[in-house]
């Protein structure tokens, strides 16, 4: 079965346009914004036009600016990313004419700013495709990045007046929404797929066009991984942090923590409430960051089993260090209590970090739920039972 | 430090040989090296590292291949639906089931 998802977009356009994307600025995915002109196509990234047959092209700068990778910068902290994107259209780099090659990639501006940083010893077109703001591998998922919007957009940029060769260059990460020998068919233009990375597009262009298969394969590697943590970070942390619900469960901690058989005891409270904060906050970490970074190293194939042996190695440590011969059994059930709710903890935040991968299956994902979620809700009952329990023992 | 892998015999990819040209495209658009030639048609190599992205049956001309393709929790992100959506994720994929 192909992807049921593709003209999923294309039947709710609403939806498109109630997101707080670039469907909602300016620079919209409407329709009426399909074809555009460089006086619409506002930026400091263009730096003039290219007369063709088909009217002025905007010509934009194959150098990333300062503004550029602080843009890029505060799109991985989630500052202003669902409304990163660039108009949709043909744009030239360099000095293009009928024969320079053109490569296609999608309106979301770092997937535009990594592409044209690459075409910087090259003449050539590229070809944004609306994604609304989506980069090319999620939205080819999703389909926008795909075979429709690609054949409409070479027929609004006329962009077979503007070439006379009949190729185009995909991403390779492009696939899973285009299809090329309906490409050729409904437009005429052929498509060769180009590397996964494109740092690797000046080897493929001196290989003729032609990517290796080191160039096909699609890495998940430490910088690939460290990127993404402060995305996790952010989107968790404003629920799980800052957000009203984290900011009511760490208030729930803390009240939790003055409970007593003889009531509710502040200097408990005092002693106890950083404990439990530093427990949570612990969790939160490893299953943010952590996880993401010491992926390859973590024992098991699932998310959660990864999530959780880190969680359980950061239990121990704490136990270590706050085991005491002396202690009295309030404090062991309390060491009980997080040993068991800070590697859930850990887990179900790590289990979330399937959909940044890129490696793993749908029907993966679908199995490691189904498992793992039952057992985080179990385990998490079992925790806060033992964590009331400690109070009162 | 070992290749990460996901799961082990869950993907739903299929191949069917007959219908295959041997025409390289699932080779070409596969991100993990799932496919290789075998005489003069495709063959699954390394099944397990399918991530079922749908690429290769998505630009199999012959519709040699069938895959059910998906990308999780993506749709959040298309949708702008930022805020509650871990949870309805969560919730969607075990509410479904597979």
């Amino acid at each position: 079965m192909a992807q049921p998802s593709c003209s999923d977009q294309r039947d709710r356009p609403e939806k498109g346009r109630c997101c707080p994307g670039p469907a909602g600025g300016p620079e919209c995915g409407c329709e009426s914004h399909a074809t555009v002109s460089g006086s619409a196509a506002a930026g400091h990234w263009i730096v003039g036009q290219v007369d063709t047959p088909a009217g002025t092209i905007p010509k934009v700068e194959a150098r990333l600016r300062f503004q550029d990778r602080l843009g890029a910068w505060k799109a991985r902290w989630a500052i202003g990313r669902m409304n990163y994107a660039v108009v949709p259209g043909l744009y030239a780099v360099g000095e293009p004419g009928p024969d320079s090659p053109v490569f296609v990639t999608a309106n979301y501006k770092m997937s535009f700013d990594v592409l044209r940083k690459q075409l910087a010893d090259m003449s050539a077109w590229v070809l944004v495709l609306d994604t609304r703001g989506i980069n090319v591998w999620c939205a080819a998922g999703k389909g926008t990045f795909g075979t429709d919007e690609l054949v409409k957009r070479i027929a609004t940029t006329k962009l077979a007046k503007i070439v006379s060769h009949r190729t185009l260059i995909v991403p390779q990460l492009g696939a899973p929404g285009v299809a090329a020998h309906q490409v050729k068919k409904r437009s005429g233009f052929r498509v060769i797929y180009g590397p996964v990375r494109a740092s690797d597009i000046p080897r493929f262009v001196e290989n003729g066009f032609d990517a290796t298969p080191d160039m096909r394969e699609v890495r998940f590697d430490f910088r690939d991984r460290l990127v993404l943590t402060p995305l996790e970070i952010v989107s968790w942390g404003r629920r799980a942090l800052w957000g009203r619900q984290g900011l009511i469960i760490m208030l729930t901690l803390v009240v939790v923590s003055g409970l007593d058989r003889q009531g509710w005891l502040l200097h408990k409270a005092l002693r106890l409430g950083p404990w439990a904060l530093a427990m949570y906050a612990i969790a939160f970490l490893c299953g943010t960051f952590l996880a993401p970074l010491l992926l390859p190293w973590l024992p098991g194939r699932a998310f959660a089993v990864k999530g959780a042996v880190l969680g359980g190695v950061a239990a121990l440590a704490v136990t270590w260090f706050r085991w005491d011969a002396s202690a009295g059994w309030g404090t062991r059930v309390n060491i009980a209590a997080w040993a068991v709710l800070l590697p859930t903890v850990s887990s179900f935040i790590a289990v979330t970090f399937v959909g940044a991968s890129t490696y793993t299956s749908l029907s993966g994902v679908f199995k490691e739920m189904r498992l793992a979620v039952p057992v985080h809700i179990t385990a998490t009952i079992v925790g806060v039972v033992l964590l009331v329990l400690g109070q009162f023992v | 430090m070992g290749k990460l892998a996901y799961l082990r015999n869950i993907v739903t990819l299929e191949l069917h040989a007959d219908k295959c040209t041997g025409c390289r495209m699932c080779m070409e658009v596969c991100p993990h090296g799932v496919f290789v030639l075998a005489g003069k048609k495709a063959k699954i190599d390394d099944r397990d590292a399918c991530m079922e992205c749908g690429a290769c049956a998505r630009n199999c001309a012959a519709g040699a291949i069938s895959v059910r393709a998906g990308v999780g929790c993506a749709s959040k992100f298309i949708h702008g639906q930022e805020h509650g959506t871990v949870a309805r994720c969560f919730f969607r994929i075990w509410g479904y089931g597979v």
